[in-house]
């Protein structure tokens, strides 16, 4: 009887001519680009390379681009992670507050905020400037009638908002507001059994979220924090509305308007665009390997950047 | 309260305690004592409150009446001049560390192994170093037989295998109490009897135990005393000979008709089954 039995498949597969066709479009489309990348003298790489290398760009990349998106991120997600605990409080007085805040810099656009970063000078005006010291110190002076000054010392507020630092200000805490909710949800993710637990432990409240609760979040908080990172990246081409000109696409586009060559330069302000993005994307994937931990049965490696490239293509096949 | 009279006191003395959720009263006026070393089971039908009093015990919950000492602390309050004053977070987790607590649904700690898991509260809580808390959790999870799984992480090991590791955790605080809530009833009937087994050890050696649980068996052969509960209620309690085979009251003789009428079709299912298989 075992000859009537089936055995292996050896099936025709499904063909798929839609596919063909897509693909033989995509491969001439991808022709032309190339053809027209190598052969149009409009693009003048050796322009290109020549002014991604100069050193005011090169200083606008490390000063400009790089160190205020470290800096506004490191602002924003310190900000952002006690807005979302406050946003969580039981006291209706933090959780108001963090409502106000990430209302106010959710509303207002980037460039819109560091232009009133960089006017907010007007506030504090010198020889007076930008005051430490008590609270209504000069009001308590009134009211006693006593003379000298509560204030321990005062800032020049021009310095202060006007430059690097205004853009800093600026952009991290319009990044606080978005993380907030990206650091909301996170805490949110976590099982409330996880507090428990830690609680029945002995944990007081700020070490369950500090060791149990947010290195969980974590694990929904990385991956929209890469994206946030990203696009701060792209952001600090904003800086010139406080004004900061130390900053990569306005150096390249105040070389392109000297010399004319408006198109070189955006092109080589595109190429290290990418080339960042491209290094954020790397580090994005190994912390997503190091703070999935404990989810999902196989190892890391599985899920690391070559996966997420394959998924981005569309299947591994 | 009087030296005398804490010293008199059993390990948790709970009197008179009330419990609402949103204005529904859940329970209503429990007085149970545990003396040190016994071990207790609560039963009762679901929505009885043997859960939601054994997360009072350990102050997951607030209670809005009543009492609860645990080996004489009062729980969650001082008593100044007559008055309470509710305690602050730390004082409460202090409190806390003295009852060990083992979850349902496990609530392993999913980004740490199972080792770390044991070793965590100890030197996070205690400040225990580490070296010594990693000899104690490994000896912990070798007593629950888990000493070969001890660098897997929780998602790596079965359900029973995770609630052992989580009894590990619990005694690795060297808990005057351990608290249990249905640790078994998430499980697969197949694991039931290796988490029964770790808590029958326990037992034995000693360690004053609530236990929530529908496992009569485990009732019948662990347990010092029973405790049925329904409705918000302590409807009876007494030597788990007593309240099973005879029970007093109309309530406990329905719960239990019906345990066992559920535990008959169970058994009759897997005769079904394993004869289905056979065919």
């Amino acid at each position: 009887m075992s000859e009537d039995r089936p055995g292996t498949i050896d099936a025709v597969p499904v063909r798929h001519p839609g596919r063909w066709v897509a693909i033989a479009v995509i491969v001439v489309l991808a022709a032309m680009f190339v053809h027209l990348l190598l052969t149009n003298d409009a693009f003048n790489w050796h322009f290109v390379f020549e002014a991604m290398f100069q050193s005011p760009v090169l200083n606008g990349l490390v000063m400009g681009t790089l160190l205020v998106t470290v800096l506004a991120m490191v602002v924003g997600v310190v900000f952002g992670v006690i807005l979302a605990v406050m946003r969580l409080s039981d006291n209706p007085v933090l959780s108001w507050t963090a409502f106000l805040f990430t209302w106010f810099f959710r509303a207002v656009p980037r460039y819109v905020l560091l232009f009133i970063m960089g006017t907010l000078g007007i506030l504090f005006p010198p020889p007076a400037g930008l005051g430490i010291g008590v609270p209504f110190g000069a009001q308590i002076n009134d009211l006693l009638g006593m003379s000298g000054t509560w204030t321990f010392f005062s800032l020049d507020a021009n310095n202060i908002f006007g430059g690097i630092i205004g853009g800093v200000i600026g952009l991290g805490l319009s990044e606080a507001a978005y993380m907030a909710e990206i650091a909301r949800a996170g805490i949110l993710s976590v099982d409330t059994g996880q507090r428990e637990a830690a609680c029945a432990l002995g944990m007081s409240n700020r070490k369950a979220m500090w060791r149990i609760v947010l290195p969980q979040a974590m694990r929904v908080i990385v991956p929209p924090t890469g994206n946030e990172t990203i696009a701060m990246v792209k952001d600090t081409s904003l800086l010139i509305a406080v004004p900061v000109s130390t900053e990569l696409f306005f150096q390249l586009q105040s070389i392109g308007s000297r010399t004319y060559q408006t198109f070189p330069v955006a092109v080589a302000a595109v190429i290290w665009y990418l080339l960042i993005c491209s290094v954020l994307m790397v580090v994005q994937s190994r912390l997503e390997a190091r703070f999935g931990r404990g989810f999902g049965t196989s190892g890391p490696s599985d899920h690391g950047f070559r996966a997420r490239m394959l998924s981005m293509v569309g299947g591994s096949k | 309260m009087s030296e005398a009279q804490v010293s008199d006191m059993p390990l948790v003395h709970a009197v008179n305690v009330h419990k609402s959720f949103h204005g529904v009263e859940v329970l209503k006026g429990i007085d149970i004592d545990v003396a040190a070393g016994e071990v207790v089971c609560l039963l009762g039908p679901s929505g009885s409150g043997k859960t939601t009093f054994l997360r009072c015990i350990n102050q997951l919950e607030t209670i809005q009446g009543g009492r609860i000492w645990v080996d004489g602390d009062l729980a969650g309050y001082t008593e100044k001049n007559g008055k309470l004053h509710r305690l602050g977070d730390s004082h409460i987790a202090a409190q806390r560390r003295e009852i060990g607590m083992v979850f349902q649904r496990f609530n392993l700690f999913p980004h740490m192994t199972a080792l770390e898991n044991v070793m965590e509260a100890p030197i996070q809580v205690k400040g225990v170093r580490k070296r010594e808390a990693k000899e104690r959790a490994l000896a912990l999870l070798e007593r629950v037989g888990l000493g070969e799984r001890c660098d897997n992480y929780p998602a790596q090991l079965s359900g029973g295998q995770q609630q052992r590791v989580a009894i590990a955790r619990a005694l690795a605080m060297d808990p005057k109490l351990m608290l249990f809530d249905e640790p078994t009833s998430a499980l697969d009937p197949e694991l039931v009897g290796e988490v029964l087994s770790v808590m029958r050890e326990l037992a034995t050696g000693g360690m004053t135990m609530i236990v929530v649980t529908h496992e009569m068996g485990f009732a019948r052969e662990v347990a010092d005393r029973v405790v049925f509960m329904d409705a918000g209620i302590v409807v009876e309690q007494g030597p788990p000979n007593d309240v099973i085979n005879n029970p007093q009251h109309e309530r406990t003789q329905s719960f239990l008709s019906r345990i066992r009428e559920e535990n008959e079709d169970y058994a009759a299912a897997l005769v079904e089954r394993a004869e289905a298989e056979k065919l």
